[in-house]
């Protein structure tokens, strides 16, 4: 549950008086909170902590995270919803 | 070197590996805090890939594994009653209690989910006005945003049926700890990098001034450790005991300043109880007297819980990094992933579960 994992914003939104982002994680989709990172743009990517973007990633390093991340399978077990 | 090709770029972590083993000259002894960065380690082999004189010991930084039994006992005392809807993340699912753990009792008929994030929790509890909601709000300081921003929008919405059972730890007081132990023998810390995300560097200084140990700012993929091992290394041989950052990528020296003030607002600095560890003086949040109203331990007002530990368990040494898993006699024996006795048998990231998917086979080997 510790993972931190960078994602894509791909449509930035308002839900309840807070900001919303739906963000791509290397081909997985949720909805993420980007209140913590409020300037965050569409297109921009941000690391993201059980639902909340924490910190902004520049692009290069994001798809370098997210290749290592996909090779050792653990996009897989963030985002899976069943405990092992 | 079979492990090198798994590192994105060979070359890079070819060149990091050698320049650590150039400037390694004497033994030393560094702890990772986070248990995410002893599962990266033990997975990548990165222990073996190291001079032999370089020790990594593995710290207590995995919040499953050290939420105190008592507070397992309350969220499955909770979790049973009629009318709770129990949250949880999905690895505090089989963290044993006193006897048994919230899988069994979902499968007993409790109400227990498993979600992403504590604003699913939220959402259960605002689907259902008719069911208390409770999530088990763990982790270390890169969690608590999220838990405290959920509260907040609970506060803010009105959604009166939402508690939250909270166990938050910091990572300062732990390192403080740590080297206040008379068995200690940590030289240098690689600082868990998400963690610092959130908080920034500035707490570390005083800690590396005081213990005269380097403090690294860390990542978790294998080259960043490589590159936080390598840092650490250099500030050792020269006697420098200073505060490194090898994750400025992600980690701004002032961390999230956002995120830092709702912390400030809905949570208050406490004494906690680690399992394993005992209690640490002021190493926990809890919520602020403004959002009390959400706190589930309050709220259910869970008493009469008796804590029963497995005495062969020896969670406890292996979480201050004074034994390594394999030396405890249950390891991959009586204690198993499938079959666990301590919490850090149970979490991706506790040290004895790490050791048991990636260590087993050689360590047998040579026992
Ligand atoms: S191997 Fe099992 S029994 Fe031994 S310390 Fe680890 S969790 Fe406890």
């Amino acid at each position: 549950m510790c993972l931190a994992v960078p994602g894509r914003v791909l449509r930035v939104t308002e839900a309840d008086g807070i900001t919303m982002a739906e963000v791509d994680f290397g081909g997985v989709r949720k909805s993420v909170c980007l209140q913590y990172v409020p300037d965050a743009a569409v297109g921009e990517y941000v690391v993201v902590h059980v639902g909340f973007a924490i910190q902004r990633l520049d692009e290069r390093s994001a798809r370098e995270t997210l290749e290592t991340f996909e090779r050792m399978g653990v996009l897989k077990e963030e985002f899976g919803e069943v405990p092992r | 070197m079979k492990y090198l090709d798994e590192f994105g770029d060979p070359e890079l972590a070819r060149r990091l590996l050698d320049e650590i083993h150039a400037v390694t000259t004497r033994p030393w002894a560094m702890m990772e805090i986070c248990g995410g960065q002893t599962h990266s380690i033990l997975r990548h082999g990165i222990d073996q890939l190291l001079p032999e004189s370089i020790e990594l010991i593995h710290g207590p930084g995995c919040p499953v594994c050290v939420t105190p039994l008592e507070t397992i006992d309350k969220a499955l005392a909770i979790a049973e009653r009629p009318g709770v809807t129990f949250c949880s993340f999905g690895d505090m699912l089989r963290v044993p209690g006193s006897g048994r753990d919230l899988l069994s009792v979902k499968s007993a008929g409790a109400d227990v989910r498993v979600v992403y994030s504590p604003l699913d929790a939220l959402n259960l509890a605002r689907e259902n006005p008719d069911r208390q909601v409770v999530f088990f709000g763990i982790g270390f300081e890169t969690t608590a945003p999220a838990n405290a921003m959920t509260v907040h929008q609970a506060e803010r919405l009105g959604i009166g049926n939402f508690s939250l059972l909270v166990s938050h730890v910091l990572v300062p007081p732990a390192i403080a700890a740590i080297m206040e132990s008379p068995r200690c023998r940590v030289q240098a810390f690689l600082a868990a990098g998400h963690v610092c995300s959130v908080m920034g560097t500035s707490e570390y200084p005083p800690l590396a001034q005081r213990y005269r140990v380097p403090i690294v700012v860390t990542g978790f993929e294998p080259l960043d450790l490589l590159e936080g091992i390598r840092q650490t290394v250099v500030l050792l041989e020269a006697g420098r005991h200073e505060v490194a950052n090898a994750y400025p990528r992600a980690v701004p020296d002032a961390g999230n300043p956002a995120a830092i003030a709702m912390l400030g607002d809905v949570f208050e600095v406490t004494d906690r109880t680690w399992r394993g560890i005992g209690r640490i003086p002021r190493s926990g949040w809890r919520l602020s007297p403004r959002y009390r109203e959400f706190d589930a331990e309050e709220r259910f007002a869970v008493s009469d819980v008796r804590t029963r530990e497995p005495a062969v368990c020896r969670s406890g040494e292996v979480l201050q990094g004074l034994i390594k898993p394999h030396e405890c006699a249950a390891f991959g024996k009586q204690c198993t992933p499938r079959d666990p006795l301590g919490a850090t048998m149970v979490s991706a990231e506790g040290a004895c579960a790490a050791y048991f998917a990636y260590r087993r086979l050689d360590l047998a080997r040579r026992s």
